[in-house]
């Protein structure tokens, strides 16, 4: 037993006080090695090979290609037009996101009648599948639906979703509505860190609600802005569900073509592994240094 | 501009009438929730009059539930299509599993990262911490080619479930609870001679129970809303799970049917009431663990 050894002993000293953990932590540690950190390193290893899925059982070639795939996605056109496209998405949501969820989290926290029923309503469509609330935006949006039933002649033609220069800013404001409920809760955390008596004291000074805000709270909340910011564009780089089901697999004309969507066709669809790994390493490698530069330039400030 | 001449209105009426000024900001605050509460909640309210409309009614009028259009007849014509039973008891299977693994090896890792000392423990904990930020991306392809060619799980629960099995924000979410145990706590017990499992099963668990709860509600929203990875490895339809039966209706059979809208909103009502009850009802717990992270962001 760990609490029989002798204190001081060798295997204290070259273990820790607690041997025990070791069996503890095992099955966890496993966990990470064989289902994040081996997938992880074959990533990488299989983007430097023209690597594909053949028949079970087949001798294929896998020769190694150096950066070649890298090259070749780089150069892709349909690949650069998805960038473009998570661009498009991350310029519409990430501001929106922002803004309306530090205005939302602001009156939130005026201790207002009926708050717990305004946060709990906030938050359904984040604990919602997207699956399930594509279903009714599909409704909304679609040719005969309630918004072009409502707007009449002024409906686009064609209809928003199959629309070229609609599709992606619709997408990007379903995924908005979808995830602001849980940026709300996190302004909202934030906001309880700031101390009153800098309202106080600016109120005093005669500094007006707007003068308040601007002066004290947006800079108040700078960390969970940059953190707000960061996980907007890390699911913007990840968007899948909603250009594979709401504007049919990211149509018209690849005008809602997502980099995740594009892998899936190329690496699962087409079998093209090493390609679509590569794909998969460009992105996280961008997804990664943005995250970083936000984080340098927003808290620098 | 409109604003700021309010905003001047207000400062006057604060020096001449004390509390008219909260009064005033008061019903812009409730306005401006109020409005949130309808852009949040239509869209659920619609999806629910949608699912019961015998025939599609897009208009203004269709928002409002009709009592002769009203049907159940989209729930049956959604489940001939995709067995709800059945694909609910998958999405059963593969959020259980999730649960279970976070449980018995999270709650194990969260209370050694915490309370026991060994050498590796870091290197241990900053894994936990990469993969909450890594993207998914990067793991979808060779995910994909480990579960499906070497372990060949394809078309496997346990193959959907792996790649879930321990959640690592409830994993960070046990170890921030088991840190604020004082280690005193669990001396006396050692003294005792109790073994360290004793201890975790008889002193740590019954007081990390509302940590627990919080850790697997948060958990039970990953698995059961999951499209993309069990989408990628089931292609038999008696194992998918909800969520990716109801897509697979929307993006191939939905076309040929006769209220294709009704049959998907139907759909996505039973998927969605199980993830919207479990938070109703722990919503406390959901608001507890997003602070926590929030202050720690």
């Amino acid at each position: 037993m760990a609490v029989a050894a002798p204190p001081g002993g060798r295997m204290r000293r070259l273990l820790g006080r607690d041997p025990i953990g070791y069996a503890f932590v095992a099955p966890y540690a496993i966990f990470l090695v064989a289902l994040f950190g081996y997938p992880l390193a074959l990533s990488v290893y299989i983007s430097f090979f023209d690597f594909f899925f053949a028949a079970p059982g087949a001798q294929v070639a896998r020769p190694f290609v150096g950066l070649d795939n890298f090259a070749e996605i780089l150069g892709d056109p349909v690949f650069q037009r998805a960038i473009l496209n998570v661009a498009e998405f991350i310029v519409i949501n990430v501001p929106l996101t922002v803004v309306l969820s530090l205005v939302l989290a602001a009156a939130l926290n005026a201790r207002l009648p009926f708050r717990v029923f305004f946060r709990t309503s906030y938050y359904i469509p984040y604990v919602t599948a997207s699956v399930a609330v594509i279903g009714v935006w599909l409704w909304f949006f679609s040719r005969g639906g309630l918004l072009n039933d409502t707007l009449g002649p002024l409906a686009p033609d064609p209809s928003w979703l199959v629309n070229e220069f609609w599709a992606m800013p619709i997408i990007a404001l379903v995924v908005t509505w979808k995830q602001l409920g849980f940026y709300v809760l996190l302004y909202l955390a934030a906001l309880q860190n700031i101390p009153k008596e800098l309202y106080e004291a600016a109120e005093v000074d005669g500094a007006g609600p707007i003068r308040r805000f601007m002066a004290i709270t947006v800079p108040g909340v700078r960390p969970a802005t940059t953190l707000v910011v960061i996980l907007a564009t890390i699911i913007g780089a990840n968007l899948f569900t909603e250009p594979y089901l709401l504007t049919g697999g990211g149509g018209p004309n690849g005008a809602s073509m997502s980099p995740v969507l594009l892998m899936y066709r190329e690496g699962i669809e087409q079998g093209h592994a090493g390609y679509a790994a590569a794909m998969g390493v460009i992105l996280a490698f961008a997804v990664m240094t943005i995250s970083a530069i936000n984080r340098f330039v927003l808290e620098r400030e | 501009m409109a604003t700021s001449s309010a905003t001047e209105r207000t400062a006057q009426v604060d020096r001449t009438v004390p509390g008219g000024r909260m009064s005033w900001r008061r019903v812009l605050g409730l306005a401006v929730l109020a409005l949130g509460a309808v852009v949040f909640l239509f869209p659920f309210y619609y999806m629910i009059v949608g699912a019961f409309q015998r025939e599609p009614n897009p208009g203004i009028s269709g928002a409002f539930p009709n009592p002769a259009n009203l049907t159940l007849a989209n729930f049956g014509d959604i489940n001939a299509e995709i067995d709800l039973v059945r694909t609910l008891i998958n999405s059963g299977i593969f959020t259980g599993g999730v649960l279970l693994g976070t449980f018995a090896i999270g709650l194990l890792a969260g209370y050694a990262l915490a309370q026991l000392e060994f050498r590796g423990r870091g290197v241990v904990f900053n894994a936990m911490l990469l993969i909450l930020v890594l993207p998914f991306q990067l793991f979808m392809i060779p995910l994909y080619v480990v579960i499906v060619r070497t372990y060949g799980l394809a078309d496997n629960y346990l193959g959907m479930i792996l790649p879930f099995a321990v959640n690592a924000t409830a994993v960070f979410i046990f170890r921030q609870f088991f840190l604020q145990l004082p280690r005193e706590l669990f001396e006396s017990a050692r003294m005792d001679g109790a073994s360290e499992f004793k201890i975790l099963r008889s002193i740590a668990v019954p007081l990390a129970r509302p940590s627990i709860i919080t850790a697997l509600v948060v958990t039970f929203i990953g698995p059961w809303n999951e499209f993309l990875w069990p989408f990628l490895i089931t292609k038999q339809q008696d194992l998918q799970p909800l969520a990716v039966a109801l897509a697979n209706y929307i993006s191939t059979v939905a076309a040929r049917a006769a209220n294709p809208f009704g049959s998907i909103l139907a759909g996505a009502v039973v998927l969605a009431i199980p993830a919207v009850v479990v938070f109703v009802v722990f919503q406390r717990q959901f608001v507890e663990s997003n602070l926590g992270s929030g202050v720690k962001g």
